[in-house]
């Protein structure tokens, strides 16, 4: 994000964050340790998932799926155990190589 | 020379004169020993319309605070009070202005904490919040607590400023005594303080986010700036303390010295208990004991350079706290300590600890804790373990 790299010179007053809708910019995804993968052939695009996301982290695609944005989706799971068709399972991320 | 008038004045009072005058826009506070004047009187300035002030009652010290933070982001000028029980309920709060750079203005009657329960002064609560980057000036009389107080909006208000500032001032030892105070002319006050404006106010026409999450990527960058921006307070203090002077005829400096011409015997105070030891040191001068004292007027940010010069020529620092910090002795003498560390190795500093809770400390405590130091130096050259002394305690 743009504040990502201001030394400390650089930072208003108090902190003070002048860029309207900055939040838009932190990558929630970060935290995430599971991911959620969909199985679209069983999905009934009821949209259940995208209203219960809660971080809105969840948008419709053209053909009326639905997919999580990864920048902001945390891995919280609320929309595979929300999903009344079991479209979403919950699948670990790979740790990077070496970290293991 | 300024114009003015001598009037008979409580302490609190003397303080709510202070304010009035600095024309604040919000008040919140609450009620506590030995506080509760300076709120009365302020409330009843605003009922009688002596003062165009908006008073907001809140059910704790915390929403005090709060209220204080949220006026002040709006730009207003603001006032609360309180004192030890109080202000640690504030306390969550007191490190919001700080760190968002809103320059509250408060005072503190100093309180002992509990338990057991005590209303009485000591210097806990101030030294429970020395940490948090107020600005924290310590009163000796009534005057340099109203004069003192005109300042702190001057001097928070600074644009190289911009932090919270504390007066502390004894509780009931100033807060509840009558002295005459000299009270300047108000329009001179008013050009003293002038109005001033925040380069960061929350305004819908041009907003902006204040108190944000700072993950990892910024918080310590944040924490910096306002550690370098707080130690360069200094010279502002000094500057605007000057400036105090020349117009008001009164001086004052983060480190003031008394009698410490040819001094190798300082005695420290902070506080009320400076204008006890003065006459302790008249009388130890008289008997040609070559004793003066040092007041730190300046509590945060530390005086170091002030301090340093002020003890150059001392061979023996006498250092009283009212206030333990359990475990370590006092507060203020660890302190001295470590601004000294590494720079005077030929300097004997003796911690006493004394007046908890309101117990006086007489001129013969201070002619004790003299001669009851020089005895510590000489068990330390043979080598003894010193303790951190309270000096009246019953056995």
């Amino acid at each position: 994000m743009s504040s990502e790299k201001k030394g400390w010179k650089d930072i208003e007053i108090g902190c003070v964050v002048t860029e309207p809708g900055s939040a838009a910019s932190y990558k929630t995804g970060d935290w995430r340790s599971e991911r959620p993968v969909r199985d679209n052939t069983k999905c009934i695009k009821c949209g259940i998932c995208y209203i219960y996301c809660p971080d809105a982290a969840i948008n419709e695609d053209e053909e009326g799926y639905f997919e999580a944005d990864l920048y902001y989706c945390k891995g919280c799971g609320v929309c595979a155990h929300e999903c009344p068709r079991g479209v979403i399972t919950m699948v670990e991320e790979e740790e990077e190589e070496g970290e293991k | 020379m300024t114009k003015g008038k001598i009037v008979g004045l409580e302490g609190s009072f003397a303080v709510a004169e202070a304010v009035r005058m600095a024309n604040v826009d919000v008040i919140s506070a609450y009620p506590i020993t030995p506080q509760t004047h300076i709120v009365e009187r302020l409330a009843e300035m605003i009922a009688d319309g002596e003062l165009d002030a908006e008073f907001i009652c809140v059910e704790s010290e915390h929403s005090a605070m709060s209220a204080c933070v949220g006026a002040s982001a709006a730009g207003a000028r603001v006032f609360t009070c309180s004192a030890s029980q109080g202000l640690e309920l504030m306390h969550e709060v007191l490190y919001i202005p700080s760190s968002m750079r809103l320059p509250v203005v408060a005072v503190t009657a100093n309180r002992a904490l509990s338990a057991p329960l005590s209303v009485w002064c000591d210097h806990s609560d101030a030294m429970a919040i020395r940490d948090i980057g107020w600005i924290q000036i310590f009163a000796e009389n009534n005057q340099q607590a109203f004069d003192l107080t005109v300042c702190a909006y001057r001097i928070a208000e600074d644009k190289e400023v911009l932090f919270p500032a504390m007066v502390h001032i004894d509780g009931f030892y100033l807060s509840h005594v009558i002295e005459g105070v000299m009270l300047p002319d108000e329009e001179e006050v008013a050009h003293f303080i002038p109005d001033y404006e925040h380069p960061f106010v929350l305004d819908p026409e041009d907003p902006v986010s204040m108190g944000c999450y700072g993950p990892p990527f910024i918080y310590p960058e944040a924490k910096k700036a306002q550690e370098v921006d707080f130690t360069n307070t200094k010279p502002k203090i000094q500057e605007t303390w000057d400036e105090f002077g020349e117009t008001f005829g009164r001086y004052y400096s983060p480190v003031e010295k008394y009698k410490m011409e040819d001094a190798n015997i300082a005695l420290l105070t902070m506080g009320s208990s400076g204008e006890t030891a003065m006459l302790a040191v008249d009388e130890m001068r008289e008997e040609g004991r070559d004793v003066g004292l040092i007041r730190l007027r300046l509590w945060r940010p530390f005086p170091f350079k002030e301090f340093r010069d002020a003890v150059k020529d001392v061979e023996l620092l006498v250092v009283l706290d009212r206030a333990i910090s359990f475990g370590m002795g006092g507060p203020v003498c660890s302190e001295v300590k470590s601004a000294l560390y590494d720079k005077r190795k030929d300097l004997s500093i003796v911690g006493f600890i004394g007046g908890l809770g309101g117990r006086d400390i007489p001129i013969d405590g201070f002619k004790y804790m003299v001669n009851r130091a020089l005895e510590k130096v000489k068990m330390i050259e043979r080598g003894e373990e010193i303790e951190t002394e309270m000096i009246g305690i019953r056995e």
